[in-house]
């Protein structure tokens, strides 16, 4: 056992884990931030996607031990209280998803694509920067659609701030 | 997972060290290949000896003709690096289409070559540019370290602290890229040395590992153009055959992989 100490969506946790277990095992089983989500556990399908120290990474395939120190942000930590995240709103009004499960990754990963591109981002770029993110609906028409249209939105809210 | 003890090491020795007190230990760089290994229960280290926060494992350094990219640095820091680009623009490009951007931000070119999957790409990079393994004990020739399907010349405990790439005239990298994986179905590395020596390696089709390609490298050295390899004929002997390509195809890989990075390289 070890205790692993990081700042997850803003607050600074302490958890006392196996030394085996995954950085999504400790979001998802002991602090309950069930949105991230488990679907392939083989490092290919994307929907665990977290940001580390503000990167895309994926949890299932970093010990927790890995991430001591670090700044995490779950899919929970984005909105600003009531407020959806641009990249949330954006995947609403576009209907960026079916049955939702690989939601939360598609976003985190979206938001540091916008983040890594600004406003150099088209279509055949996101769809190409998105191809560690499956959607097993196939819906990828929409989600493309919803990150063109937040990193507009992002653009706006960053020159607004 | 079977059960393991973590270490973290803030020193390549105090990494040696904690390696040798374990009973079975194993070094962790980025993890994208250990810990799925472990997941399936193919590795069950009884200490895992993380090396992802020493500094002296971090950044690129280049020097006249000498690129140097210290084994620690992961796969996205080499893609964007200014020094990079500029040496070597075809590492850059392999960088850029290996695993997809959550593995380029975790991956190290250490745990890469370190692990030498038969599919990976950056051990085609270091057999054709003549790159040297720097180690904590020793310099290795690309030639030498790559011994096989997942061996290398490294000891136990052993660690890889650096690459050393000599800066090529030209080069270019290819791959067909398997849709799910990311891996190399076939890649193919090509190189002009300054010295007018013509390198070639292929990963991804062997049955022992990434592998120099003479008969492309000959008539390369002849005429530096994709129509120089049009006659030349790959054996299908000893290729890698799955699900996803015989042998015949993978042969038949190494050839246009090989004449799309000599129209990349210039």
């Amino acid at each position: 056992m070890s205790t692993v100490k990081m700042t997850v969506n803003g607050k600074a946790v302490a958890v006392d884990v196996e030394d085996r277990t995954l950085l999504v095992q400790l979001l998802r089983d002991h602090l309950n931030l069930t949105g991230t989500h488990v679907g392939c556990d083989t490092s290919q399908c994307g929907a665990c996607v977290v940001h580390m120290d503000g990167r895309a990474v994926k949890s299932c395939t970093m010990l927790a031990g890995q991430a001591d120190g670090a700044s995490i942000t779950t899919i929970e930590g984005i909105a600003k209280g009531d407020e959806l995240h641009p990249m949330q709103a954006a995947f609403r009004d576009n209907h960026g998803l079916q049955c939702g499960y690989c939601t939360p990754g598609m976003i985190m990963s979206a938001i540091d694509i916008v983040h890594r591109h600004g406003g150099q981002l088209d279509e055949a770029t996101v769809r190409t920067e998105l191809e560690g993110n499956i959607c097993r609906c196939t819906g990828y028409h929409n989600i493309v659609k919803a990150v063109l249209d937040a990193a507009g939105r992002m653009k706006v809210s960053q020159a607004a701030e | 997972m079977y059960q393991t003890t973590y270490h973290r090491a803030s020193s390549v020795d105090e990494a040696a060290s904690l390696f040798a007190k374990g009973s079975e230990s194993k070094f962790l760089a980025g993890g994208q290949t250990l810990l799925p290994v472990m997941k399936q229960r193919l590795a069950s280290p009884s200490d895992v000896i993380d090396l992802g926060r020493i500094k002296e494992l971090q950044g690129v350094e280049l020097s006249g003709d000498t690129l140097t990219i210290k084994a620690g640095t992961i796969y996205y820091d080499i893609m964007t690096n200014a020094d990079v680009k500029k040496a070597i623009p075809a590492i850059a490009h392999l960088t850029s289409v290996l695993g997809d951007p959550a593995v380029r931000y975790r991956g190290t070119i250490g745990g890469s070559i370190a692990n030498n999957d038969p599919a990976a790409d950056f051990p085609a990079a270091l057999l054709a540019l003549g790159a040297t393994v720097k180690t904590n004990k020793r310099s290795i020739s690309a030639e030498d370290f790559f011994q096989g399907l997942f061996t290398t010349a490294l000891e136990d405990g052993e660690i890889i602290t650096a690459v050393s790439f000599p800066v090529p005239a030209k080069a270019g990298y290819e791959k067909m890229r398997h849709p799910a994986s990311r891996f190399a179905l076939t890649g193919v590395f090509v190189a002009q040395t300054k010295s007018g020596e013509v390198r070639v390696a292929a990963t991804g089709a062997s049955q022992s590992g990434v592998m120099r390609v003479p008969a492309i490298e000959a008539a390369l050295k002849a005429n530096w153009s994709p129509s120089a390899i049009d006659g030349v004929s790959i054996s299908a002997s000893g290729l890698l055959a799955d699900i996803h390509g015989t042998a015949e195809y993978r042969a038949n890989l190494v050839k246009v992989m090989a004449q799309r990075a000599v129209a990349a390289a210039g």
